[in-house]
């Protein structure tokens, strides 16, 4: 069973009290189901069309979507190589090709061992220190084909754990909200009023 | 008051009216009409493949660009999603456009696989025509095209090919929001972007095959369809579908004499072009081999073939001698699957041979009183502000009025004030449910609507009954004091009566209704029972499984001396008659029906009717020369003609002409009204659940089970509980379980379903699997049953 | 002087004035604690005390630009809404994605507090009544900070409920995208909200002011655009409109990216700044690397059409760049030596924006495939002469009429202005084809050297089985 399990259940269940309509939670749900199996299943999928309450069918538009879901497994660590403008400008190619011959497979692959995904990724937000890559979204920059082996070899000797977490572990920190703080979502038709602060003046 | 129609006068300023200019000509379009709808109008044909009338635009295709000047120049613009504005100016067919439109056309052919010849769709496909009109006559793309598995099978019903697939949205859009059946949808993005159900989920919407006839290339087939003819060898005629109420305009398309398609036309006061799976494609019954196609009589070695004259004169004799014990020893059952006509002649001739026992509905339907009560159109309940529900599951029963109801509840044009046992299609549009137990829903209809909550929302403006029979396994008198309760919270409210059986008010007013208190389709199957009939006719019914007391039907069966059955197909009710007179079917005849609302409408003859067969009205005629009561008709058109002359309502129909294309409504008389009578509430005890029986889109239906597309979806019969339940009896889902009730009981499988209310049973009607009639034979305003483990 | 910091990689200091980087050069300038001894909150402050028409007569009168591309005025923006319709959501647009662009990334990663005090100004002073700060997916530090910034705010009394003891609540909720480049157009952006597949909706009747998430009014603002507000509050309109010019008030960052010196992020006064003072000022990008010169460069994020030296000395001032045939974007200027190899740099933008399509326009799904199939098989040396002359046909499918691009002296091309007519809903059709009509008609010998003189393509009449 790939379902959310009961601890995810209840986050997803927080999660969608904070939104007006219950399909705006759909993406934050993805990434938590992605972080709970590594990639997106067919029952994750189920799972969140009935807390969210839409088909399965959607979800799977919606998921599909985005590039960062995954619908198979992929490699502890996703290494993605930005190869747009700026990096392919300062080697982001030949860096992919040394890439390929180091891990000993093809943008796209996975290593035999599971360890390793590489992939081709459009622009990272990185530009200026190019070329640049991120291990399961977090950043490498202005990297070296040196750099690139002690990266493989620090990961595969666990020394980089607590930087990096496994795929699909998207931010460490999460958003709480104490009850008593929260101000709380309504659905759109349930607001009728201006907002307190606005002392009922026809503002704006 | 004089209403004057000022685009008519000229004299008044209408303040819908916009004039714009398209190709030079001047006209009068609508305040927020697309362009693309005006110059539709006035046949500027502008290319299109996303663009629906009834469905929102979403621009997707960019076929559609024109030109519209601007104080900066031409400007290109979507048509589809552009209104029209005070003297706007629009070009269709300049050199500019012209080139975008052929490039556009260039662009989706790109990946198009062009496999024209061995498409179902050629001949009769969009892209293909404009590519023909607004292409560019070839392609530089030179580039490998996408590939993807040839047509995979998304439903039983449907195939989609994804290689032709264009994106235009159209599919997934309706299913999403017509028919609210989100099951397809477009997965993947940009290059690769794709329609898809989620994996092994099959398209199981009621609504299918309307993608299939909105699909504007091949990408969508029908598997009823496939490779079965070509546009060019089709022949057509517009007609009216009756495999349920609503009466839904659709044309008939036939190749060498049979029939092979429907498609829905778009008519404004019913369907909007829709139509509902069951409509669509269980012609595929008429086509069966397992037609009758002779006249059947009882010999010792069982049903023989026999001339039409044997068995006329047959029949002639037993009902003649069923008469002469008086003329309360024959009974007529059925008549609301045949034409207004059909019907008519039938009440004709029950009237000359003086037999009052007749009913065109089989107990399941309610007093035809409620065609007396203040009648509301389907577009007169679609635009009221309240719509009250007090009705079966309209997504199950009357399918294309759903999907007028749900518009207007999405559009929030309407609320819906829905009150069920459980929840239904329209559930989820409903703006309040309040949830009742079967012989409790005058007190919960007179309690919810004395709230100020409800009260205020009712004095908003029309409000609407939807008044049907929402349980077969209560007494119908039920539904009627809640629709009293209504009208004393709502005196001015209206009613949309929705009994289901295709033509059931066209049969009830043309005459086929209990006369002179003669009683009702269960009181001649009592009086049957009891030995007091010794003739009954079957009109095109089938009560061994469209009766829900099938024990009673039995019992009568088995007391009647002889059953004369008029039918299309042997069934469980026939197969013992004594005379089987083959009837010609949906296609195979001419004539008239009314819907829901009273509409008329016509029927048209696509094929000939399959072996000797004959319409109901032809076989009314004989019988009746063979009796010696002539009822003095020799053709369609002079009993239509009658019929018109003789029964009020008819009258608006008077010139056959209006009862093409929108049809007109019945001739209406001053309304009645019915008032609460004491009401009495039947309370359950804790141990058992009420039970509700009611029918699903997909049953044992003769023509259903005949019809190979449809066959394959029919369910299993189960009792269905709410999850909470199912702790309580101590049982898991999918076990089988005793239903009990008053001495006798079945055996079920059970399941949890969270749309049942708890304290309630449901129980679908007619399903395969199990016999649920033990339960039905009960005498008894209301239901209680116990479900229990097997030991 | 220009400085860097090792906590910040990428962002470049200065001495010119800071509005939104202020608190760069400190390593923990995420904290509350750095950020309230900072000046942190004091612009909510401010802004509580005075009614909230004020406030936003403060951001037109400021004129501050919207960051996120098209450079819309954010007090006009808010002005589109329609009267007493509500409730009215605040979506801050932090997808940044654009090929060249980041700035939004370095504001929530090194300063979240700023960006939660502006979105809280904007929604006090445009009555919105919940905010949803919607971060790129790839960014997961970026969400960490933001995350760890908002329970900080939350528990400090800064955001939710009755704000510092106000009655101004609101909820700010931090959203995660899943990577979709097409979804920072706030159209996309809103669908992607509602967890829908990212695709823009048509403008009209969907202008996310008057029609936005959940068919409400919405105000959709890049995150730098909002972080410019606490700084706005606290220093007033005067202090603003002192830096810049009249109608590129303040600063704004830009990223530098490419064959310069110092590539870096930096925070340039609006209006003034020249493409040569940052490509070649010391105190900027200091020039070309490795004593090369410029051939190119795009001015305004991959979108852009592309400049030559031609055009070095045009300030960023939307109002001047336009008619010379570009834009500015998204602040991301990416610099190409005379080492470039153009073709293949325009590939790299054409595949982008390609891959980015949604889907939902048939120029640019099947265009943009189109064009960058022609454009891979020009570059790989197996095109024709032909292709070339396709190449602008397929464009033409995508943007009719002429495409704007720069003057160019050794050329004799004179300027055509931006923008583009467009067939498409949103600007990633056109996107596609911007650097392939730019590197066409700027080098269009590097193309010619490139291709086979053959100039025969199959031809298939449509309707046809090929
Ligand atoms: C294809 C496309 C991508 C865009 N991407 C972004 C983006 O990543 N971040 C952003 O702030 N604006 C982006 N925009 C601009 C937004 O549509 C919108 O104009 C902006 O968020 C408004 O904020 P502003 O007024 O504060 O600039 C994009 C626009 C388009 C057409
Ligand atoms: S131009 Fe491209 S990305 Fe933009 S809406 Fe159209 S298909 Fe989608
Ligand atoms: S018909 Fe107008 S865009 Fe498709």
């Amino acid at each position: 069973m790939s379902r959310l399990n009961e601890t995810n259940t209840k986050l997803a269940r927080e999660i969608i009290s904070r939104y007006p309509r219950p399909k705006s939670a759909l993406i934050p749900l993805l990434h938590i189901s992605q972080e709970q199996n590594g990639y997106i299943t067919r029952e994750a999928m189920q799972h969140l069309g009935e807390l969210v309450g839409v088909t399965s069918a959607e979800v799977y538009g919606t998921a599909t979507f985005y590039e960062m879901f995954k619908f198979e497994p992929v490699g502890k660590y996703l290494i993605n190589i930005c190869g747009t403008m700026s990096c392919a400008l300062m080697g982001a190619h030949e860096l992919m090709q040394h890439a390929e011959k180091k891990l000993g497979v093809k943008a796209g692959g996975t290593t035999p061992d599971g360890v390793f995904t590489l992939a081709h990724a459009e622009c990272q937000a990185a530009c200026t220190e190019a070329p640049t890559l991120q291990v399961n979204y977090r950043y490498r920059l202005r990297v070296t084909p040196a750099d690139f082996d002690k990266l493989v070899d620090d990961l595969k000797d666990g020394k980089l754990g607590d930087e990096i977490p496994q795929h699909g572990v998207l931010a460490k920190v999460r958003q709480v909200i104490a009850p008593e703080r929260e101000v709380g979502a309504k659905a759109p038709e349930d607001v009728n009023d201006a907002p307190a602060w606005l002392d009922g003046k026809a503002a704006l | 008051m004089t209403i004057v129609d000022p685009a008519k006068t000229g004299e008044v300023a209408d303040p819908n009216a916009v004039n714009i200019t398209i190709n030079g000509k001047p006209t009068v379009a609508r305040k927020g009409e697309l362009i693309i709808a005006a110059a539709d109008r006035t046949e500027d044909f502008i290319p299109r493949f996303c663009y629906h009338p009834r469905m929102p635009s979403v621009g997707m295709c960019r076929q559609c660009l024109v030109e519209v000047e601007t104080p900066r120049g031409p400007k290109m613009v979507v048509s589809c999603v552009t209104p029209v504005a005070e003297g706007q100016v629009v070009r269709t067919a300049t050199d500019s456009v012209k080139k975008a439109q052929e490039g556009m056309l260039e662009l989706l052919l790109a990946n198009h696989p062009l496999d024209c010849p061995v498409c179902d769709k050629g001949g009769e496909c969009p892209l293909q025509d404009q590519a023909f009109s607004h292409g560019p006559g070839e392609s530089r793309f030179v580039e490998e095209k996408r590939h993807y598995e040839k047509p995979i099978a998304i439903s039983d019903i449907v195939y989609l090919d994804r290689e032709r697939c264009i994106l235009c949205d159209r599919c997934t859009r309706f299913a999403d929001e017509v028919a609210g059946d989100a099951l397809i949808s477009f997965i993947s993005r940009g290059n690769d972007t794709q329609v898809m159900t989620f994996p092994d989920e099959p398209f199981s919407s009621y609504f299918s095959g309307n993608t299939v006839q909105i699909c504007p290339v091949g990408a969508l087939t029908a598997k009823s369809y496939r490779f079965k003819a070509r546009p060019w060898d089709l022949d057509q005629t517009e007609s009216t579908c009756t495999s349920c109420s609503v009466g839904c305009r659709t044309v008939v398309q036939s190749s060498r004499d049979e029939l092979v398609r429907y498609q829905g036309v778009d008519i404004d006061p019913v369907n909007w072009g829709w139509l509902c799976d069951r409509g669509r494609y269980n012609f595929e019954s008429v086509n069966s081999p397992d037609r009758l196609t002779k006249p059947l009589v009882k010999t010792d070695a069982g049903l023989e073939a026999t001339s039409w004259s044997v068995a006329l004169e047959n029949a002639a004799r037993m009902i003649r001698l069923a008469l002469a014990k008086g003329p309360r020893s024959v009974a007529i059952l059925g008549g609301a699957r045949g034409t207004n006509e059909d019907a008519f002649a039938w009440a004709m001739l029950a009237d000359k041979l003086g037999i009052d026992q007749r009913d065109a509905q089989l107990g399941d339907g309610l007093n035809p009183e409620v065609f007396n009560l203040n009648q509301a159109t389907i577009d007169e309940a679609c635009a009221a502000s309240t719509i009250i529900l007090l009705a079966p599951d309209l997504k199950e029963e009357l399918p294309v009025l759903y999907l007028r109801l749900r518009d207007s509840a999405q559009k929030r044009k309407s609320r819906i004030i829905e009150f069920s046992a459980h929840d239904s299609g329209l559930t989820p549009h409903a703006w309040r449910t309040f949830d009742y137990e079967p012989g409790n829903q005058a007190r919960v209809v007179r309690d919810a609507l004395s709230t100020d909550e409800i009260r205020e929302q009712l004095s908003r403006g029309q409000v609407v009954v939807v008044l049907g029979r929402a349980n077969l396994a209560e007494n119908e008198m039920f539904a009627l004091q809640a629709a009293a309760a209504v009208f004393d919270a709502a005196p001015n409210a209206k009613v949309l009566p929705v009994l289901r059986r295709g033509n059931v008010r066209g049969a009830v007013v043309a005459g086929l209704t209990p006369q002179n208190d003669s009683g009702d389709a269960i009181d001649i199957l009592r009086s049957a029972a009891a030995g007091k009939i010794d003739c009954l006719v079957l009109l095109g019914a089938d009560p061994i499984s469209d009766v829900a007391d099938a024990g009673i039907v039995q019992r009568a069966f088995a007391q009647v001396k002889n059953l004369i059955s008029i039918d299309t197909m042997l069934t469980g009710s026939n197969r013992n008659a004594d005379v089987v007179l083959p009837a010609a079917a949906y296609g195979e005849k001419s004539g008239t029906t009314t819907n829901l609302e009273g509409r008329i409408s016509n029927l048209s003859q696509k094929i000939t009717p399959r072996g000797t067969s004959r319409p109901d009205w032809m076989i009314a005629t004989e019988l009746g020369i063979a009796l010696g009561a002539d009822i003095g008709v020799s053709s369609l058109e002079q009993l239509n003609q009658k019929l018109v002359a003789t029964i009020g309502a008819f009258s608006s129909s008077k010139d056959p002409r209006s009862t093409r294309g929108d049809g007109v409504l019945m001739t209406r008389e001053t309304p009645v009204s019915i008032s609460s009578s004491s009401v009495k509430v039947l309370e359950r005890n804790a141990y058992n659940l009420r039970l509700v029986v009611s029918r699903t889109m997909y049953d044992r239906a003769q023509s259903t089970l005949a019809s190979p597309s449809l066959v394959g979806i029919v369910n299993d019969a189960a009792i269905h509980v709410h999850p909470s339940e199912l702790a309580r009896i101590g049982v898991a889902e999918g076990t089988t379980v005793r239903v009990g009730a008053e001495g006798t009981s079945i055996v079920a499988p059970i399941k949890a379903n969270n749309r049942v209310h708890r304290g309630v049973a449901w129980l679908p009607f007619n399903h395969t699997g199990v016999d649920i009639n033990p339960l039905l034979n009960i005498v008894g305003d209301v239901t209680d049953v116990r479900i229990e483990p097997i030991k | 002087m220009s400085k860097t910091y090792s906590h910040a990689p990428g962002f470049v200091a200065g001495d010119r004035p800071k509005i939104v980087t202020s608190r760069f050069e400190y390593s923990d300038s995420f904290t509350l604690e750095r950020y309230l001894a900072t000046d942190g909150y004091k612009g909510l402050r401010a802004a509580l005390k005075r009614p909230a028409g004020e406030i936003h007569e403060d951001v037109k009168g400021a004129t501050v630009l919207g960051r996120g591309g098209a450079g819309f005025p954010a007090g006009t923006k808010w002005g589109l809404m329609p009267r007493q319709v509500w409730p009215r959501y605040l979506v801050v647009n932090g997808d940044e994605s654009e090929p060249g662009t980041y700035k939004d990334r370095l504001l929530m990663e090194r300063d979240p507090h700023q960006l939660i005090e502006g979105c809280l100004i904007a929604c006090y002073a445009a009555g919105l009544s919940q905010c949803f700060l919607y971060i790129r997916g790839e960014m997961a530090l970026a969400q960490e900070r933001v995350a760890t910034a908002l329970n900080e705010a939350y528990l400090a009394g800064y955001v939710g409920k009755n704000i510092l003891g106000s009655k101004f609540s609101v909820d700010i909720i931090l959203h995660w995208g899943a990577g979709a480049y097409v979804v920072g157009e706030e159209t996309a952006l809103i669908e992607s909200l509602e967890g829908n597949r990212g695709m823009p909706r048509l403008k009209p009747p969907f202008f996310p002011a008057a029609n936005g998430l959940y068919g409400q009014p919405t105000i959709v603002n890049n995150v730098e655009t909002l972080a410019n507000l606490p700084w706005l509050m606290v220093n007033g309109v005067a202090a603003y409109t002192a830096i810049g010019t009249k109608t590129s008030p303040g600063t704004r960052m830009v990223a530098v990216s490419g064959h310069v010196k110092r590539p870096g992020v930096y925070e340039i006064i609006n209006g003034t700044t020249t493409f040569r003072d940052l490509i070649f000022g010391e105190e900027f990008c200091g020039g070309i690397r490795d004593g090369k010169s410029l051939k190119a460069f795009v001015p305004g994020g991959g979108s852009a059409p592309w400049f030559t030296p031609d055009q070095l000395d045009l300030p960023f001032e939307a109002s001047r760049v336009g008619p010379e045939g570009s834009m500015l974007g998204s602040g991301a200027v990416m610099v190409m030596d005379e080492t470039t190899d153009i073709p293949a740099a325009a590939l790299t933008l054409t595949h982008f924006f390609a891959h980015e399509s949604c889907g939902k326009c048939t120029p640019c799904r099947e265009g943009g495939t189109w064009l960058e199939r022609i454009l891979r098989r020009v570059v790989d040396g197996e095109g024709t002469e032909a292709d070339l002359q396709q190449l602008l046909e397929v464009g033409a499918m995508i943007c009719p009429g002429d495409f704007p691009h720069a003057a160019n002296k050794k050329l004799g091309l004179g300027a055509v202005p931006f923008p583009y007519e467009m067939t498409t809903i949103c600007f990633v059709g056109p996107s596609a084809f911007a650097p392939v009509h730019s590197a066409l008609t700027l080098f269009r010998e590097e193309f010619e050297s490139r291709v086979k003189k053959r100039v025969t393509i199959p031809v298939t009449a449509v309707g046809v089985s090929a």
